[in-house]
Order: structure tokens, then C-alpha cells, then sequence
């Protein structure tokens, strides 16, 4: 009689693996306090996961009476949450060491949100939807406020809290419009209960709340606020943790909420009309406001939230195409920012939280640490969406499903905002390459060793994104054909 | 008594916890605005639950609960870490990062 | 053939890649200045030789595909390379005068501290640019595009450490970008309108083939394909440097003069040509993107050789006069000649290359006669100002005696401080007067036979109904006249006529190294013969032959080449067509003996300038001043936005970049500075927005 139960586990096996090594970790933590191996343990269980989960990239799967999907669109999106877990395990261990930060606790929590993101972007109801968003929430929460005697710190995780559990109303207040509206928790069987009850209104607005809080996890303008006043604050490892994988795994759970749970002429109707406006003033503020901005670390906070609405604009495109294409830039995105993220935290100079990662320290730094400065080069091209790295390829399969879904407006909007992004990309790397070294305060030109760890994954993240970028065929084929319509009838 | 009702009095209290959070300063206060908020939320989850007479949406209130217990877990512990270094509770006060 | 199209490409990029890692990681790496150029050299040198082997093996147009680069539902982009007569005739361009700039570029970067950077970046601009001339499709195509730009935007900016190179490399970067998005645009719209196509089946991965068939062509009449040839344009106009996106190419001679004269003359800037001509089939379609692409060549043209007239320093000179020649080549686009635009991409690329590369040949002297000047203590040392000993007394002397003939610090660009430098630098002299004479048209030089059949063109499209035809071919005489004379005036200010730099007695200027003149001499007898691959119909006729370039690029009997021209029904007579042939070389012979004998600027030197600027009377001013479009740029988009937000602007650094992308920049930064007013960084303002979302949001599902 539960014959099902082990098959099923073997589904969702991946965000098992994690779990469990996460619980181990904290044992770990428990007996030995602060072991360096629990960075390991760490990193293995997430390549273990990685691993699992790219076995089930092509053999999509429903678990727990349709509660769970696993493997095919949500083993793709666990593998994009699962590399940028994995980046930032790598490099918070120098640089939590160097803010004398290195608690154990810290790679429990990365693996417990990763858990929730996994959850998350593997949602097949809104019971899964609602647990997996909360899971990963409340474990940044913590992350954010890791560095507790610093007021930044403590600003930052206080503001994502309220802001955070303010959204989260909302958006249960979306689930709870749904669930009246069709009477089922299951995306699967959404559409068919709409058409019992036919409270088309109610579900219309049950809708429009559920796209809040995704807006709000995604940092979409007008709910983009707290992004850069948490990014500033958080530990930058962890803020590259924080912007590429809780962002790919909203997404993923976004995709999939559209393709599969709503019906199609709501998605090319009303939803499509509400994600390009969203779009459309997302990649402006954006790009606008990270022009304005001298610290580094807040730049790259509004970065992000352009980024998310380069990703929207493929959404809104309501498209097999668009969906894939917002996949095949999550993936080039997560590896992009982690990186970035990665380089800045081994630049910053002074242990602040937040408190000043100014341009001008910058100065110079690419002739003293080659490695940073020109890995750093990949990343902010590739952010810019410079040929041939991966950064193109996403921005041209989303503006192309745009363009393709009628949305030409929404393609020049998005291409002209690129062009000033340009313009904020480009003088991090003038700063870092063409600025004289005396430029910088003192305290920033201090020698340093980089560690080896942070050179590899550094190194790796820039070859990762010049070989999706030279060639991404099979990737793309892949997200694309999560979405086809027989692949999504078939999904059900 | 119709489903009506407890759809009414959940959206007033939600929309009571909104203005809390909107006009309040004081952080606890904001967050146990949000709290009603949640609380709105289950009403309405219970009233569906109960007129539809599926189960799904009791189970969605018992994971609502625990969440909450565990946001308030973490959002005290941020509060008084918050106090302990700047010695205020008033979120207007609290604005080292803006721009 | 697949073996060989990576020995063209894979070369340089190999190389850059070597270079550039051993300079950055091994710095003693860096002092081996004659093995880092030596193999740079070899990186151009190899993909010319096999380049020639194939062009002078050329039997029928072929394409290599490599892999697959974009794979997305019917999207399916290879990375394939086109061997046809255009693509090949340009690999020759670039790499035979890659090849001879980068010898060149040993002789001028020699002793420089960025020496091992320079070379890199040069190699991988020559690999970007063989990508773009090689592409078989629009997306590698526009790689190779991005490619260039970052290159010149590096070049340009090379020597970093003085602001306003740093400045003018960012303003080329975002100008460019501009063009880039338009050309990016334009390809989404080409996708969209080839797959949207009723019985459309399969995949499209955007290659010419495909594009240029007659059943695709078929598929953009209507306002749709005058939108994309539009867009394409405006993305030419980047590149290429076309009103009104010219701006950045004059502040872009900030670069080492081999950069010039290669990215910014030869090569980088003609691309936008060369999309048109590899599209021309589909652009001809659109009769009014034609007219449109020439009138703002021919504008540009004339603009531009104005401000050429009025310039002193002579990398303007030939920053100006790349831009005016550009818009002949974009005129001759316009009238449907694009095989003629092509040929003048030629021959431009030779003697305008030979011309920088001259200039850089004085520039690199003028430099020595600085420093000597300042080691003598007879002008201030620019290196600390008061350090050198005999500073005050020797200076004051001198200057008296032979005062610079402008105010101002000494500058070694300057031609008012040059003058007689043919007794110093023979080679580079003569090598010069031979390109101006060729750009200014005297025949039998190669300028007069591309240019003549520009205005030929110009001319026929004219006679042939076209009233438009005959404006800009009266605006491209009138250019013609004004590039004799611009021309003349920079060769006679540089090389002749008495020295007027301070102290001319006893600091000499002398000929550069052997590594430098050798190009100049190959590139000066190029643009001697070059001409004679493009013979004019009539010329042709009476020698029994036929004009080559025609025949390679459009086709004769059975050979079908891959650019398209415009048909005309009425064509002029040959007693006409030998008229206009005189009339271009009268044109020339007045502009040149106007400027040598009229104004006289080989004896009068700079004092010269006031006869010109009494010709051209009311013009002069707006002319020296460049038209005032940096200005206009300013004006237009700037005041009316920046006036309200200086508050939200003060805080951030000024002047990254000036003029037109300051101004942008600027009105930008203003919004900026007004939505930062939003993020207070109090709590309730975000929840409010919060709110305010909500309301957007359920209104935008529930109501729109």
C-alpha cells in the first residue's frame, strides 16, 4: 500500500541529500565548534545533490500525489540554486575567516535555505509553494544578520524580516484566493476546479497577490526597496548567495506557477499585460538607480534587480521560448553574480559590514590581483550581456521571446536600459584596471594572499560563462524543452 | 452561516494588519501587525476549507502556524540584537542605508 | 577548408591570449619587446598568407560550420564562416594592413611600459574583425561587431593614466552600444518576420544565405523592412561613425596613431559598410532607408570636411577626413553602388592608413623634439613643471626669440609648431604627399578612381530620374574640393615651408626606424595602384578591359557575385561620363593648387588660415567649432533634465565622459538622483511601496 512512498522519496532525493547533511552539519557543529571540515561536509553534500539532480534532468516526474514535480524544469532550476550554493560555500570560508565570522551554523543555514529553495522551485502545490518560500526566507533572514555587533547588519536582516514577512502576507493571502477560487492546492488541477466553481474574480485576484510575493522575492520594482539596504548589509558572500539562488528558485517556482497552474488566456492576457509593465519599469529604475551609485556592493544590488527584469520580460513573453530563456539566464546569472560577488568580497578592505566598499578602493586592484581583475572583467561583460559570454545569450533568448510574443516595446525598453548598464559595469572595471593604485586609501592597498579555493571557483565561474556563451546548445535545447506544450500536458 | 462572513472579517483584519504596519514605529508592534495579518489569512483558509470540505487548506493553516512561531523565533532574536546596539525600537530611526 | 579558415582566425586570437597572460602573470615577460611583437606580427602575418592563397585560388563561394552556437525552439545559430569574394577581399584588407601596422606599431610602441598590453589588444582586434568580415550569419556577425568595439574601446583607451583618454575610450564604448542595440533590434525583428511566415518550417539561424534568398526578401516589403533597414543603419552609423553618432571617432585619435590608423581608418569603421554590403540585397528593397542612408552620407560627408579645414592638430585633420570619406562611402551606398563603396573601403584603407601611420611617423619625432626642447630647458618640462635647472632665464630667451605660434603648452600634434619636416623625414614626407594626392583625387592615384566612381554613381542615379541623386552628387563635388584643399593644407603645414617649433636650430627632428617606413612606402605605392582594380566603365572600355572590382564583387556573364547594385534604365553617354572624369580631376587639381598656390600655407604657414577663414566667411566659425554638435547634444537632451536635479547629480564624479554621452549620462543620473529621493531607507516608505505595488499590480490584473 506504500509502495509509492519509496519511489517517491527516490524523487525528491536531491533535497533529501541536502537536508540531511544540513542536520549533520549542526551535529557536527554541536561536538566540534567552528571544525573546518564542516565547510567540506558542506560542499559535498551540495555536489552530491548536484549530481542526483542532473540524473533526472531529462525524466520529469510528479511526487507526493502531484505536491512535488521532480526532475526535468525543477532539476534544472535545484542545479542552478545547488551551483550558487555551492560558490558561495567555497567563498565564504576565507572571508568569513577573514571577518572572524566562521561559525559553523552558517554553512547549516546555507544548506537549510538551499532546501527551501529546492523546495520551492520544485513546488507542485501551493502547500509545497508557501513551505519551500518560508523555509529559505526565514534561514536569510538569519544569514543576513550574521554579523550581529554591526548595526548594519542588524538593519539589514530587521528590514528583510518586516519587508520579507510583510510580502509573505500577501502572498498567503494569494494562496488562500486560490485555493477558495478552485478549491485545490494542486497546480495540476487548478484550471479544472475553476471551471466547478467559476469565481473567476476571486481568482483573478488570488493571482495577482501570488505574483506580489514572487515580485517581492525576485526585488521587482515597485516591491525592489529592501534589495539593496539587505544586499549592502549582508556578509557579500552571502549576498551573492542571497541575489542569484533565492531569485533562481522564485523564478523557477514563477515558470512553473505560470505554464502549469494558470489557465492559457489569463497568461497571454492580463498576467502578460502586468509582468511587462513590471518589466519594463524594473530594467529602467535599475539600471538607473545603479548609476547613481559610488558603492560597489549597492551597485551590483541594483544590478540585480535589473537583471530580474531582463528575466520578467521572458516571462511576460508567456512562451515556451520565454520560460527556457529565463531559465538559461538564471543559470548564466547565478554563475555571473556569484562570481562578482566573489570577487568584490575579496577586495573589501575593511571588516564594516557594508559600511564602505567605495569605487575608488578599487583602484588599481586588477594590476595587484590579475586573478580578481580579470575574472571580474568576465563577470561585469558578461553582466553587461557582451558576446560571446553567457550573459548574451540569456539577454538575447529573453528579448527574442519577447519580440516573438509581440512584445517589441518591451525589447527596445529592455536594450536601451542595457545600454546604460553599460555605462556603471564599465567604470567598476576602468576603476579597477585604468585607476592609478595611489587612488586608494591606504588601508585597501594592502597585500593580500588570495586563497586557492577562491581562485578556482572564480576561474571556474568565468570559463563556465565563456562556454555558455560560445556554446550553450544543449543547455538551452534543454530548458526550452521543459515547456512545450506536450511536455507540460505530459507534466500534469 | 454563509462563507460570506468569515471571508469579510478575515480581509478587515488583514487590512488592519496592513495599516499597522504602514502607521506604527515600533518594530514588535509592526511585526505583530504582520502576525494579524497571517492570522487573516488562516481565517479565510479555515472558512474555504470548511466550505469546500477538503482538508488541504487546515493542513496549509497548521504549516502558517509553525512558520510564524519560527519568524518570531528568528525576527525577536533580530530585534534584540538590533536594541542591543542602538538602543531603539523606532524603525524610523533605523536608516544607515538608503540612496 | 575547414583547417584553414582557423588558421585565419585562430592566430591572433592564440596569440593575444599567450601575450597577454605571460605580460599579466609574468612581468619580466614583458621587457621581450621583439619576441611580443615578433609573434603578434606572425598572428596577422600567417591568416594574410593563407587568405591570399585562397583569393587568388577563388573558385566558388563556400561556407564552414563549425558547431552549433544558439539552439532555441526554431532558432538555430552556427558558428560558420562564408568564403565569398566580398568577405575574402576584406580579410585581405585587414590582415595585409594588420599585418604591416603591426610592424609598424614595434617601431612606435618601442619603449613604451604598456608595450606587452598593446600587442594583445591589437591581436584580438584583428580577430574580432576577421569574425565579423568571415561571419556566414548576423549573430556571429555582430560577435565579431561587440568584439571590435571592446578592442577600440581598450586601444583608445590605452594610454589610461591622462583622464580624457580614459574619457574618449568611454564615450566610443557608449556611442557604439547605441549603434550595437539598434543592430541587435534589428535582428530580433528579421527572426520575427522570417519565422512568423505562413509555411515557415524547420529552423532560421539568421546566415545570409538564407536571408538573401529571394523567397525571404519577399517576406519584408512593407514598413517592417524599412524599420529593420533603418535599424540596421542607425547601427552602421555607430560604427562607421555617421552623423549623428560620429562624435566619438575624433576624440578617439586619444589612441596610440597605429590604432588609427588601423581601427579607426582602416578597418573597425568600415564594418558598417560592410554589413550594408553584405546586405544589400535586402536594403535595396527599401528605397527610402537608401535615401535616407544617402542623405546622411553625403551630410556627413561635407560636415565633416569642413571641420577638417579648421583643425590643427593633425590627427583631427585625419579624424575628420575618415569621417567625411566615410559618408562618401555611405553616399555611394545610398545610390545603390555599394560595390563602389567598397572599393573606396579599399582604397581608403590605404592611403588613410599610410596617412596616419605618417602622421604618427612626425607625431613620434615631434615627441623626440619635445623632450629634447624640455632637456634644454627651452620650453617647461611638463614632468614636475619648475625641476630643470636652467628653466626660467633660457625659456624666457627663447621663447622670445621664436615664441610657439599659439598659446598654450607645447603639443606635439600640433602642426602649427611643425613645418619643414621633408628635409628631416624624406621617406615620411614623400610618403605622405603620395596619400594626400591620392585621397585629394589627383589621377591616376586610387582615390580618383574610387571617388570619381562614387560621383559617378552619384551622378547616374541622378540622370536616371532620381532628383536626390543629383544633391548629393553636388554635395560630394563641392567635398571633393574642400578634401583637396583640407589635404594639402595639413601635408604643406607638416613638411613644408620653414620650421617653426622653438629652438628649430638646434633640435632636429629625424626619420623614423626602418620598422616604421617600410609600411609607409608598401602602403604609398598601394595607394598609388589601388585605384586600378576599379577602373571607371569608360576607362575600362577604352583600354579593353572592365573594371575588376565589379566584376569580383557584383558579377560579369556568368559569375554571380554576393553584392547586389541598383539597375538603372537610362544611363548617361559616354561623352558625359568622360566629362565627369575631367571634372573630378579639374576638382582636385583646384583644391590642390588652391591650397599650394592660392593660400599659399607651404611659405605662410599657419598665417594661411586667414584667407581660408575669409572664404568661407560666416561658415568658419560653426566649422571650427565642429558644428557644435557635443554642444547641441549637451543642450538638447541635458538642460532641460539636469537643470532640476543638480542636487541628486553633486556628489558623483563629473566628467567620466564629456560632450554627447556626458549628456546622456548626466540627464540620466538626474533621474537617478530623484528615484534615490524614494529609498529613504526607512521601513514603512518600502511597505508603502509595497502597498502602492499591490494596488498596481491587482488594478493592472483586474481592471486593464
Amino acid at each position: 500500500m506504500y509502495d509509492f512512498l519509496l519511489a517517491d522519496t527516490a524523487r525528491v532525493l536531491p533535497i533529501l541529500v541536502v537536508a540531511a547533511v544540513g542536520i549533520a552539519v549542526i551535529l557536527l557543529d554541536a561536538f566540534r565548534n567552528d571544525s573546518p571540515s564542516i565547510p567540506w561536509l558542506a560542499g559535498a553534500g551540495l555536489v552530491a545533490a548536484f549530481v542526483l539532480e542532473g540524473f533526472k534532468l531529462y525524466d520529469p516526474q510528479v511526487a507526493f500525489f502531484g505536491q512535488v514535480y521532480s526532475g526535468g524544469a525543477a532539476a534544472f532550476a535545484n542545479m542552478v540554486v545547488l551551483l550558487g550554493a555551492l560558490g558561495s560555500v567555497v567563498l565564504s570560508v576565507p572571508y568569513l575567516k577573514r571577518i572572524g565570522h566562521n561559525y559553523g551554523e552558517v554553512h547549516a543555514l546555507i544548506l537549510f535555505a538551499t532546501v527551501g529553495m529546492m523546495t520551492l522551485a520544485s513546488a507542485g502545490s501551493l502547500i509545497t509553494l508557501f513551505v519551500g518560500l518560508e523555509t529559505m526566507s526565514v534561514c536569510l533572514y538569519v544569514l543576513t544578520g550574521l554579523v550581529r555587533e554591526e548595526k548594519g547588519a542588524n538593519e539589514s536582516a530587521l528590514k528583510y524580516f518586516l519587508l520579507g514577512a510583510f510580502s509573505t502576507g500577501f502572498f498567503l493571502y494569494g494562496i488562500a484566493l486560490l485555493y477558495g477560487a478552485t478549491g485545490t492546492m494542486l497546480f495540476s488541477e487548478m484550471v479544472e476546479g475553476l471551471a466547478v466553481t467559476e469565481r473567476t474574480g476571486i481568482f483573478v485576484g488570488g493571482v495577482a497577490l501570488l505574483l506580489i510575493g514572487f515580485l517581492f522575492k525576485v526585488s521587482a520594482v515597485p516591491f525592489h526597496m529592501w534589495t539593496p539596504d539587505v544586499y549592502q548589509g549582508a556578509p557579500t558572500t552571502l549576498t551573492g548567495f542571497m541575489s542569484t539562488a533565492s531569485k533562481a528558485a522564485a523564478f523557477a517556482a514563477l515558470v512553473v506557477v505560470l505554464a502549469r497552474a494558470l489557465p492559457v488566456d489569463l497568461v497571454a492576457g492580463e498576467v502578460q499585460i502586468t509582468l511587462s509593465v513590471v518589466a519594463a519599469v524594473t530594467m529602467v529604475v535599475g539600471n538607473v538607480i545603479a548609476l547613481a551609485q559610488t558603492n560597489v556592493k549597492r551597485m551590483l544590488a541594483y544590478s540585480s534587480i535589473a537583471h530580474a527584469g531582463y528575466i520578467l520580460a521572458g516571462l511576460a513573453a508567456g512562451t515556451g521560448e520565454g520560460y527556457g530563456g529565463a531559465l538559461f539566464y538564471l543559470l548564466a546569472y547565478t554563475v555571473m553574480n556569484v562570481g562578482a560577488f566573489g570577487v568584490l568580497a575579496a577586495l573589501e578592505w575593511d571588516k564594516e559590514q557594508g559600511a564602505i566598499q567605495d569605487i575608488e578602493s578599487l583602484a588599481g586592484s586588477g594590476y595587484r590581483q590579475p586573478i580578481l581583475g580579470v575574472t571580474m572583467g568576465v563577470f561585469l561583460f558578461a553582466l553587461t550581456g557582451f558576446p560571446p559570454l553567457a550573459g548574451f545569450i540569456g539577454k538575447y533568448l529573453v528579448f527574442a521571446a519577447a519580440v516573438d510574443a509581440g512584445l517589441t516595446w518591451l525589447a527596445v525598453v529592455g536594450v536601451l536600459a542595457s545600454v546604460v548598464s553599460a555605462y556603471y559595469y564599465l567604470r567598476i572595471l576602468v576603476v579597477m584596471w585604468m585607476k592609478p593604485e595611489t587612488d586608494a586609501p591606504e588601508a585597501a592597498r594592502q597585500p593580500f594572499a588570495l586563497a586557492t579555493s577562491t581562485t578556482v571557483v572564480l576561474s571556474l565561474c568565468a570559463l563556465l560563462l565563456l562556454i555558455l556563451g560560445v556554446m550553450p546548445g544543449g543547455v538551452i535545447e534543454a530548458a526550452q524543452s521543459y515547456f512545450d506544450a506536450g511536455a507540460i500536458v505530459a507534466g500534469r | 452561516m454563509d462563507l460570506t462572513w468569515y471571508l469579510a472579517l478575515s480581509a478587515v483584519l488583514f487590512s488592519i494588519g496592513v495599516l499597522g504596519v504602514l502607521l506604527r514605529r515600533n518594530a514588535i508592534i509592526v511585526f505583530l501587525s504582520i502576525e494579524l495579518m497571517l492570522n487573516a489569512v488562516n481565517l479565510s483558509l479555515v472558512g474555504f476549507s470548511q466550505g469546500f470540505g477538503d482538508v488541504h487548506g487546515q493542513i496549509l493553516v497548521f504549516f502558517v502556524m509553525s512558520v510564524a512561531a519560527a519568524e518570531a523565533a528568528v525576527g525577536l532574536a533580530i530585534v534584540i540584537a538590533m536594541f542591543r546596539n542602538t538602543l531603539t525600537l523606532n524603525i524610523d530611526e533605523i536608516n544607515l542605508f538608503r540612496g | 577548408m575547414e583547417t584553414l579558415v582557423r588558421l585565419i582566425l585562430l592566430p591572433p586570437l592564440l596569440v593575444a591570449a599567450f601575450n597577454g597572460m605571460m605580460g599579466l602573470f609574468m612581468p619580466s615577460w614583458r621587457k621581450n619587446e621583439w619576441l611580443i611583437g615578433g609573434l603578434a606580427l606572425a598572428a596577422v602575418a600567417l591568416p594574410f598568407a593563407v587568405t591570399c592563397s585562397l583569393f587568388f585560388g577563388f573558385e566558388e563561394a563556400e561556407t564552414v560550420r563549425y558547431f552549433t552556437w544558439l539552439a532555441a525552439g526554431d532558432l538555430s545559430v552556427d558558428f560558420a564562416y562564408q568564403l565569398d569574394e566580398l568577405s575574402l577581399l576584406m580579410t585581405m584588407i585587414v590582415t595585409g594592413v594588420g599585418s604591416l601596422i603591426h610592424l609598424y606599431s614595434i617601431g612606435y610602441m618601442h619603449g613604451d611600459d604598456g608595450f606587452w598590453r598593446f600587442f594583445p589588444y591589437l591581436n584580438l582586434f584583428i580577430f574580432a574583425m576577421l569574425n565579423l568580415v568571415l561571419a556566414a550569419n548576423l549573430p556571429v556577425l555582430f560577435l565579431g561587431w561587440e568584439g571590435v568595439g571592446l578592442c577600440s574601446y581598450l586601444l583608445i583607451g590605452f594610454w589610461y593614466t591622462e583622464l580624457k583618454n580614459s574619457e574618449a575610450a568611454n564615450k566610443a564604448f557608449i556611442v557604439n552600444r547605441i549603434g550595437d542595440f539598434a543592430f541587435l533590434l534589428a535582428m530580433f525583428m528579421i527572426f520575427k518576420t522570417v519565422t512568423d511566415a505562413p509555411g515557415f518550417t524547420g529552423t532560421f539561424g539568421l546566415d545570409f544565405a538564407t536571408l538573401l534568398a529571394p523567397e525571404t526578401l519577399a517576406l519584408f516589403e512593407g514598413s517592417t523592412g524599412l524599420w529593420i533597414a533603418l535599424l540596421l543603419f542607425i547601427g552602421a552609423t555607430g560604427k562607421s561613425a555617421q552623423i549623428p553618432l560620429f562624435v566619438w571617432l575624433p576624440d578617439a585619435m586619444a589612441g596610440p596613431t597605429p590604432v588609427s590608423a588601423l581601427i579607426h581608418a582602416a578597418t573597425m569603421v568600415t564594418s558598417g559598410l560592410y554589413l550594408l554590403a553584405r546586405l544589400s540585397a535586402f536594403v535595396l528593397l527599401q528605397p527610402t532607408a537608401m535615401a535616407v542612408i544617402a542623405i546622411v552620407g553625403a551630410l556627413t560627408a561635407i560636415m565633416a570636411a569642413t571641420v577638417a579645414i579648421t583643425q590643427n592638430d593633425i590627427k583631427k585633420v585625419l579624424a575628420y577626413s575618415t569621417v567625411s570619406q566615410l559618408g562618401y562611402m555611405f553616399l555611394a551606398a545610398g545610390v545603390g553602388a555599394f560595390f563602389v563603396a567598397i572599393f573606396h573601403v579599399m582604397t581608403h584603407a590605404f592611403f588613410k592608413a599610410c596617412l596616419f601611420l605618417g602622421s604618427g611617423s612626425v607625431i613620434h619625432s615631434m615627441h623626440h623634439v619635445e623632450h629634447e626642447l624640455e632637456h634644454k630647458g627651452l620650453i617647461p618640462s611638463h614632468h614636475g613643471g619648475h625641476g630643470t635647472p636652467h628653466d626660467s632665464e633660457a625659456t624666457q630667451n627663447t621663447l622670445r626669440h621664436n615664441p610657439l605660434p599659439y598659446d598654450g603648452p607645447f603639443d606635439a600634434q600640433d602642426m602649427r609648431t611643425m613645418g619643414g619636416l621633408r628635409k628631416y623625414m624624406p621617406s615620411t614626407a614623400i610618403t605622405f604627399l603620395i596619400s594626400t594626392l591620392a585621397i585629394a583625387g589627383i589621377p591616376p592615384l586610387s582615390g580618383f578612381f574610387s571617388k570619381d566612381e562614387i560621383l559617378y554613381k552619384a551622378f547616374e542615379y541622378g540622370y536616371d530620374g532620381h532628383a536626390l541623386g543629383y544633391v548629393v552628387w553636388i554635395i560630394g563635388l563641392v567635398t571633393a574640393v574642400l578634401t583637396a584643399i583640407y589635404m594639402t593644407r595639413a601635408y604643406l603645414l607638416t613638411f613644408e615651408g620653414k620650421p617653426r617649433w622653438p629652438g628649430f636650430m638646434d633640435v632636429k627632428p629625424h626619420e623614423s626606424p626602418w620598422t616604421m617606413t617600410v609600411p609607409l612606402w608598401v602602403l604609398a605605392g598601394l595607394a598609388v595602384i589601388g585605384g586600378f582594380f576599379g577602373l571607371a566603365p569608360v576607362v575600362a572600355e577604352a583600354l579593353g578591359t572592365h573594371s575588376w572590382i565589379h566584376e569580383w564583387l557584383v558579377g560579369h556573364g556568368d559569375h554571380v557575385g554576393p553584392v547586389a547594385e541598383l539597375g538603372h534604365e537610362v544611363v548617361p553617354s559616354h561623352a558625359v561620363e568622360w566629362g565627369l572624369l575631367g571634372l573630378g580631376a579639374l576638382l582636385a587639381l583646384i583644391g590642390v593648387g588652391a591650397a599650394w598656390f592660392g593660400f599659399r600655407f607651404g611659405e605662410r604657414g599657419p598665417e594661411a588660415d586667414r584667407s581660408v577663414r575669409k572664404l568661407m566667411g560666416v561658415f568658419y566659425g560653426p566649422a571650427s567649432k565642429k558644428w557644435g554638435w557635443d554642444e547641441a547634444y549637451d543642450a538638447a537632451v541635458v538642460k532641460p533634465i539636469v537643470e532640476g536635479s543638480r542636487k541628486g547629480l553633486a556628489p558623483f564624479d563629473k566628467g567620466i565622459v564629456d560632450g554627447a554621452v556626458t549628456g546622456l549620462a548626466r540627464s540620466v543620473r538626474g533621474l537617478a538622483g530623484v528615484l534615490r529621493g524614494a529609498q529613504t531607507g526607512v521601513v514603512q516608505t518600502y511597505a508603502a511601496a509595497v502597498v502602492l505595488g499591490v494596488v498596481i499590480v491587482v488594478a493592472l490584473m483586474l481592471f486593464v
